[in-house]
């Protein structure tokens, strides 16, 4: 049998009250794609941390074609042929294309040189990019081809890619997909790191599962069933949301000719965006992070104020009502980042509870505050949304993604909302609280209101929306019924390539 | 090796511990400075903390105690309202000049009339002239976007320029043989800000401040604002999401913590110095940051960090006449306590830690 | 009054004297928060500078010496800014502030013995030729050697952050600390360095004023230029040059109010001497409807949580 490329041995990482991994071991052949499948807070990410030298293991080693492997810093690391895309961009907005690579890179040639490699790999590998653009104006997926073009310009032995997909359109996968392919028949080994099975299946050669901290299995992903594989990593049997068939009642939300500025500088301005959803209805809302989800999670939400009539509610002009007048009229929004916009990390969750349900849980009176009914309210969310804390009078930073997002979710569930707006709402949660959540929005809707579910995740619209969107650069697609729609009409609607063609390899 | 880990949730024990703590320290590398200036350390620290609560001229020395920690806790209370919502007015000095050249200057209108409606006046007019001053950097930040920090401090020189032009002409004593500065306001009995009761230290700016902080505790624990402003200084995206409007906030912070800073200094120039000169301001304005951090920036840590400065103050007088210990090393002093609030402060959002050998 | 007193060569050349404490405060804090990080604290420095400058150069007779020692002195002040803020994790405005209260005490504690005293003078370099070119002479070519040391770090700084490694990994850290960290820099040891850095060039600026612009030693002498360096690194856009550009800008300000004064214009002396705020007040305002050059993670607090 020949060495493999990177042998992990028994990598054991425990931080306080966690252990994120523990006895990890797998090798990782020469040439070949292997992946990383895992839940979120399965460990994928701390493993991942070790092998590229940003984190030390407590215990166990590496060994990198036979040698021991312990890199002290990621410098040491990229030296020994490790390469890594991150799932959030390592990148820096206000500097340019081949800076930024400059930076990735040990010891990078003078500006005009590198420039002209950045040109000519970016051919070579169908990834298209202009080494003097700045990197605020570019897409999502133009992030990633730089990130993925500094990993190339090092000639790397192990590439790790981290969630590459998240951020693409299908057709863009595709062409990061033959990107892969090209490398890997070039002998350069992937470790990639998913939770998506179908995609693992079709790319993978081999499969590691993580389920917390532990390596629970591995497969050949090609002859195991997605189902097999999800239940490997989920360890029990999963729930599907269940939809009952619902009648639409009349038009709840109606926004028509939309149009703002973004209030941050490298965001995205909304264009013309029309769209309708009635009462009972979950419209779903797709597109690659970055198109203009925040924009649109603000401007319904109130925070970002526009011309009246471009956002009716029931037929009454809303768009110049703030986010305080709109709750009263019923239209609440549960937006993105959990830490930070939809709750104040260091404040307690009854602080956060009054946050946003000050006025229909009648928690104020002439300005005073009602403690104690807002403790109680938090405490009804707690307990109506199983969320796993010692009591209300914890700081929201101290409970996990899952738990916050179940928190965040239900306080506006509870409010009973004619209309709710939610971004992301399992984004970063395991699977059992995604699904009660997916379940909470689905009953919510059953009981007449009207539901936007802004997401990247693709699957999760597909299973609780009635009619599908999607925001490319700060337009809205004409919103279709989703049953029948088929991915390449989705990836279209998405944005299809962005104006690419499909790499010539 | 060290490491730091961050706490799941604030240390409730360290947050009140930390100005303790702080003291502490600042009373031992205090203690050390004097030593180096060739002062005995624990005579030194046992004069300006002792001394004037419990020494032989503690009856002169206690009420002075409320007439330095007033203008403190006054201003510094104001001061706390906008940290809280991290909106940094740092030029009080300046909003107390302003104060005291309004409050002063609606008194001396009237002069030499007797009447019960002058005092008010100059009350409201103290407190307008702070508020005036301040609502400068609030108009320019929220129409402009314009660094409040940057635009208050330099409101200072202004105001300090201001100042020496009206002692030298407008408010100037027509009966003061040319020597700069206004009548003396405390000979003035209807626009004086006299003791309430004699001896007590106790005048309406002490009055004052016990209701600021009484207000601002209300206002922070059981009020919708009081949450706003600190759910803007927490996490100011949730206090978008929660419907507070960030400009009126800025005005609302600015302009409050003006008034007071000006009300403070009207009570000044009334009172205890009587007179507006070019140098009647002793930096109360810049100690009240000081003094708010002291404070935690909560009411009640307010009072006691104001009157903890205030002792350091007086004290620090004593010593300087009894020790010869040099003004600036007071100021020093208080500069320290500052420094080791902030580093200990540290303590209340992580744990220290000695990190496990990190051999792979 | 007279206004055809006012030279207006030694104006220009006097203006560049009175330019050259901002010039070096500012371009000191430039790095610093191009660095991400947001001190407070110049004014604090520059005037521990002028102190330390002025002792050393008094004791040893050397204006050099004192002017090393005002870079220590303001380097070493800073370096209570890098335990507050960079180990300590402390707010940074808080801890700008703490800084300058502090320093404004102990540089009256140390200068007690120094009020009064002249210190010794550094002369002005006088290159043959070129010193003797009427008008651009005593302009350009007569003045102390600090002042050609400050244009010499203006642009020392605007070539390392545009052409150099270290220039393009310090923007890295100041734009996106995070990511910075991510591809292995040191984030804290290069915010130390700049914060080092700025509190030297603060220090040297406040030795200039003490030893060259008055010079002589008065309490509280740096009268809020640590202030105006920070409002002119905004006005700035953080480029270099233009820190230059508002130096001489602001510099001429100044000399131009106390040349009215001294003429006896019939403006009072008070609100002359007011302009120079009030004009940065205006520029500020002027200015900050453009921020998108600052440093995206100016003033946040760095901690490598893994």
């Amino acid at each position: 049998m020949t060495t493999p490329l990177l042998s992990l041995q028994g990598l054991t990482k425990a931080y306080p009250g966690v252990v994120a991994n523990d006895q990890v071991s797998f090798d990782i052949g020469e040439g070949e794609v292997h992946a990383l499948l895992g839940e979120n807070g399965a460990g994928k990410s701390t493993l991942v941390k070790m092998i590229y030298g940003l984190v030390k293991p407590d215990s166990g080693s590496m060994l990198l074609r036979g040698q021991t492997f312990a890199p002290p810093e990621p410098r040491a690391a990229r030296s020994d042929g490790i390469a890594m895309v991150f799932q959030h961009f390592s990148l820096f907005d206000a500097l340019n294309v081949a800076e930024n690579i400059a930076l990735g890179m040990e010891n990078p040639p003078a500006m005009g040189d590198l420039a002209s490699r950045i040109r000519e790999v970016s051919e070579t590998y169908g990834l298209p990019l202009d080494p003097y653009r700045t990197v605020g104006d570019l897409s999502a997926g133009e992030r990633q081809r730089v990130e993925i073009i500094r990993c190339l310009l090092q000639d790397p032995k192990l590439l790790i890619m981290d969630e590459p997909t998240s951020v693409l359109t299908p057709q863009e996968v595709d062409i990061l997909f033959e990107t892969l392919n090209k490398l890997r028949s070039e002998g350069t080994s992937i470790l990639y790191i998913s939770h998506k099975l179908e995609e693992i299946r079709t790319l993978c050669d081999h499969a590691t599962i993580l389920r917390l901290g532990k390596n629970v299995g591995e497969c050949v992903p090609a002859e195991t069933s997605a189902r097999d594989m999800a239940e490997m990593m989920v360890g029990s049997t999963l729930q599907t949301p269940e939809r009952s068939g619902r009648e639409f009642g009349e038009v709840a939300l109606d926004v028509s000719g939309l149009s703002v500025p973004s209030p941050s500088e490298f965001g995205t301005a909304l264009r013309n965006v029309h769209m309708t959803v009635r009462k009972g209805e979950v419209l779903g809302i797709g597109g690659v992070a970055g198109n203009g989800q925040d924009e649109l999670l603000g401007v319904l939400s109130g925070e970002i104020s526009t011309a009246a009539d471009a956002i009716k509610f029931n037929g009454q002009a809303i768009g110049k009502l703030g986010p305080t007048a709109r709750r009263k009229l019923g239209v609440l929004t549960a937006p993105e980042e959990r830490l930070g916009h939809a709750a104040a990390p260091d404040m307690s969750l009854t602080e956060n509870a009054l946050l946003t349900g000050s006025i229909r849980e009648g928690l104020e009176s002439n300005g005073f505050l009602k403690w104690n009914e807002t403790k109680e309210f938090a405490e009804k969310i707690i307990s109506a949304f199983d969320v796993r804390t010692p009591g209300p009078e914890n700081a929201a930073r101290s409970l996990s993604g899952g738990n916050l997002q179940k928190f965040v979710i239900g306080r506006e569930v509870l409010q009973n909302p004619d209309v709710l707006v939610v971004n992301q709402p399992t984004w970063g949660v395991d699977a059992a609280a995604a699904a009660s959540i997916r379940q909470a929005i689905l009953d919510l809707a059953a009981k007449g209101t009207a539901v936007i579910c802004i997401s990247q995740d693709l699957d999760e619209l597909m299973e609780i929306s009635d009619s599908f969107a999607a925001l490319n650069e700060g337009r809205l697609s004409a919103p279709r019924e989703t049953t029948g729609l088929t991915v390449d009409e989705i990836g279209l609607m998405m944005g299809g390539a962005h104006g690419m063609e499909v790499a010539h390899v | 090796m060290i490491v730091l880990e961050k706490r799941p949730q604030p240390s409730k024990a360290w947050s009140y511990a930390t100005p303790l703590v702080a003291v502490l320290a600042t009373m031992v590398f205090g203690g050390l400075l004097f030593a180096i200036l060739g002062k005995n350390p624990v005579e030194a620290i046992g004069t300006i903390f002792w001394e004037p609560l419990f020494g032989e001229f503690a009856f002169y020395y206690r009420p002075q105690l409320l007439v330095k920690g007033a203008p403190l806790v006054l201003i510094a209370i104001g001061l706390s309202l906008g940290f809280r919502a991290g909106i940094w007015n740092i030029g009080a000095e300046g909003q107390y000049i302003m104060g005291a050249i309004f409050g002063a200057g609606a008194g001396l209108a009237f002069y030499p009339m007797d009447a019960f409606f002058i005092f008010p006046i100059m009350v409201i007019a103290g407190a307008f002239g702070g508020w005036l001053w301040a609502m400068i950097p609030a108009f320019l930040k929220v129409r402009f976007g314009t660094n409040e920090i940057l635009v208050s401090l330099m409101l200072v020189y202004v105001a300090e320029q201001f100042l020496a032009s009206v002692s030298l002409g407008l408010l100037k004593n027509p009966e003061g043989f040319g020597f700069p500065g206004s009548r003396n306001l405390q000979s003035y009995e209807s626009a004086h800000n006299a003791e309430l009761i004699a001896g007590s230290g106790m005048h309406w700016g002490v009055v004052a401040a016990f209701i600021a902080v009484i207000f601002s505790y209300v206002l922070l624990n059981r009020h919708m604002l009081g949450f706003h402003i600190r759910l803007t200084g927490e996490a100011p995206r949730a206090a978008k999401f929660a419907g507070v409007n960030p400009a009126r906030l800025i005005l609302f912070c600015l302009g409050l913590s003006g008034a007071l800073a000006g009300l403070a200094g009207m009570f000044e120039v009334s009172g205890p110095s009587g007179v507006v000169s070019i140098d009647f301001n002793v930096g109360y304005g810049f100690t009240a940051i000081i003094v708010a951090f002291l404070g935690r920036l909560h009411p009640v840590g307010i009072l006691l960090a104001g009157g903890l400065m205030a002792l350091t103050y007086i004290g620090g007088e004593i010593a300087q006449s009894q020790l010869g210990l040099p003004a600036a090393a007071i100021q020093v002093f208080q500069g320290m306590l500052l420094f080791f609030l902030l580093a200990f402060d540290l303590l209340t959002n992580y744990r220290i830690r000695a990190a496990r050998s990190e051999v792979a | 009054m007279d206004l055809g007193e006012i030279n207006p060569v030694l104006l220009v050349a006097s203006l560049m004297v009175a330019a050259t404490p901002l010039l070096l405060a500012a371009i000191g804090e430039l790095v610093v928060e191009k660095a991400g990080v947001l001190n407070l604290g110049v004014e604090g420095m520059m005037i521990v500078g002028a102190i330390s400058g002025f002792a050393i150069s008094v004791e040893t007779g050397s204006p050099w010496l004192g002017f090393i020692a005002a870079a220590i002195g303001g380097a070493v002040l800073s370096l209570l800014f890098v335990l507050l803020t960079q180990f300590a994790l402390a707010n940074q405005v808080a801890s700008g502030l703490a800084l300058t209260l502090f320093g404004l005490g102990f540089s009256a504690l140390m200068g007690q013995s120094y009020v009064g005293i002249k210190p010794p003078s550094m002369g002005d370099i006088h290159i043959p030729l070129l010193s003797d070119i009427p008008v651009a002479g005593p302009i350009l070519f007569q003045h102390d050697p600090i002042l050609y040391v400050g244009i010499a770090i203006i642009a020392a700084v605007w070539a390392t952050l545009k052409y150099t490694r270290v220039g393009l990994i310090l923007r890295a850290v100041g734009e996106n600390h995070d990511a910075a960290h991510a591809l292995g820099y040191k984030v804290i040891k290069i915010r130390i360095m700049a914060i080092l850095f700025g509190g030297a060039c603060a220090g040297l600026g406040g030795a200039y004023i003490s030893l060259i612009r008055v010079p002589q030693w008065t309490e509280g002498m740096t009268a809020g230029v640590g202030w105006i360096a920070l409002a002119l690194v905004v006005f700035a856009s953080w480029k270099p040059w233009r820190v230059l550009l508002g130096a001489y800008l602001f510099g001429g300000i100044t000399v131009l109010q106390l040349n009215l004064q001294a003429a006896g214009v019939a403006i009072p002396v008070e609100y002359l001497a007011m302009s120079p705020y009030i004009i940065t007040i205006l520029v500020l305002v002027i200015l900050s409807a453009d921020k998108s050059s600052a440093p995206a993670s100016l003033g946040r607090t760095f901690h490598a949580s893994l």
